[in-house]
């Protein structure tokens, strides 16, 4: 039960043999792949890391330009409200300016005429007045002579 | 065989406790065991083939089954050997590897029924036939003075003649010249013990489990149904707890190693 004999050796060259093929043939390669994949994996969850991170900031941004672009719209609202305003205002009041300047130039002509007519009726007057006194005196009367009177006259009336 | 008629339990044991040699007497350095031989080169080649044939079509992609089985048994293997030794693994951990799956698998001789591999071979006309190599000093004697040769080895690489020298004779009580002598038996004592613990460790279990297996296998010739029905449950007690051995068997043999290893690369 207790013989050694050259079994052992044999099985020493064996084991070696073993040892030599697993150190060249298996270890080697497998944890090379081992190695491939860890930083596959490694590459991929920072990939990953960054999308995410990536995709962040393109929420961020779009929701800053939302936002920029909505306080232009109030922006530009207003401002057209206000311009709005502004051009009734500048028509109302061109409105009452034309009114008023139309009012004095009709107040005006009703001035001017209404003084005409009066000269005119005063000049009237005259004449019926010399009309009226040259039937009376039954004479001629020399508008020229008389002029003077007939002008007080005129400018009593 | 359990059927060999004039014998009995004590020639069923002893008969079956005997290598396949080509010249069944003790004491013949030439007469080796075949079966130890044939059982572990072919458990050896087995182990080489099915891991290279994984190994070739390795990706570091998306992995197969049987690469990542393969794998795990590496990375497992890998883990064990990084715990304990910090230095270069691309010699230790496929030797480590080599160990743990070539003494698991013929530590799994065990699980077949212990007659099933003498009765093949028996019509092939061997008279004896042992299936556990690992049952067999000669085996794990190989294997524990390999690695042996690699702790001497690897003593001498990391510290020089010198340095290795110097540690033999001044530690681990001291440089004084009056303790040279001690300092050295005793670590003459130490570095003999690791292969002696080792092989002998995994050649008692073995042996061992070997021999309640033919114990229990005997009770199915005893002659009477009680026996036959106490033999079947206790075969499958022993097995299941076997499984249990081997793996832990295979595992310690691969641990000591590295750390058999590893020590010989420690400074003292």
């Amino acid at each position: 039960m207790l013989d050694f004999n050259a079994t052992l050796i044999g099985e020493m060259i064996a084991f070696a043999i073993l040892i030599w093929f697993c150190v060249h043939f298996i270890w080697p390669h497998i944890t090379k792949a081992i190695e491939e994949r860890q930083i596959k994996i490694a590459e991929g969850l920072n990939a990953a890391e960054r999308a995410h991170a990536e995709l962040k900031d393109a929420d961020n941004k779009v929701a800053a330009e939302i936002k920029q672009a909505r306080q232009q719209a109030t922006e530009i609202i207003d401002r057209a409200q206000q311009q709005a305003n502004q051009i009734l205002d500048k028509a109302r009041t061109d409105a009452v300016a034309e009114i008023n300047r139309q009012k004095a130039a009709a107040q005006d002509d009703i001035a001017s005429m209404a003084q005409r007519a009066r000269e005119e009726l005063r000049e009237r007057v005259g004449a019926l007045a010399v009309q009226g006194a040259s039937k009376i005196v039954q004479r001629e009367i020399d508008p020229a002579t008389h002029k003077l009177l007939l002008d007080q006259l005129a400018a009593e009336i | 065989m359990a059927s060999e008629p004039q014998g009995g339990l004590t020639e069923y044991i002893t008969h079956h406790l005997q290598h396949f040699k080509p010249v069944q007497v003790s004491g013949n350095f030439w007469s080796v065991h075949i079966d130890s031989l044939t059982v572990s080169l072919a458990l050896g080649v087995v182990f080489c083939l099915w891991f290279w044939s994984k190994v070739r079509k390795a990706t570091s992609g998306v992995p197969s089954k049987g690469q990542a089985f393969v794998e795990i048994v590496l990375e497992f293997v890998d883990g064990q050997v990084k715990d304990v030794f910090h230095g270069d693994r691309r010699f230790l951990g496929p030797l480590a590897l080599t160990i743990f799956v070539w003494v698991l698998l013929m530590n799994a001789m065990d699980l077949l029924p212990v007659d099933l591999l003498p009765m093949i071979t028996h019509q092939f006309g061997a008279s004896h036939f042992r299936a556990v190599p690992t049952a067999d000093l000669n085996l794990t004697f190989a294997m524990s003075l390999t690695v042996f040769l690699l702790v001497i080895f690897y003593s001498f690489k990391a510290k020089g003649f010198g340095g290795y020298m110097h540690e033999l004779f001044t530690a681990p009580f001291g440089a004084h010249p009056l303790l040279w002598i001690p300092n050295f038996l005793l670590n003459l004592v130490e570095l003999v013990s690791k292969p002696v613990s080792l092989s002998m460790r995994l050649f008692g279990n073995m042996y061992a489990g070997e021999l309640v297996f033919m114990l229990i296998a005997g009770l199915f010739s005893a002659g009477s149904w009680m026996l036959f029905g106490m033999g079947i449950i206790g075969y499958t007690v022993w097995e299941i707890f076997h499984i249990l051995i081997i793996g832990i068997q295979a595992f310690i043999f691969m641990v000591l190693t590295i750390v058999y290893i590893s020590m010989a690369h420690d400074h003292h």
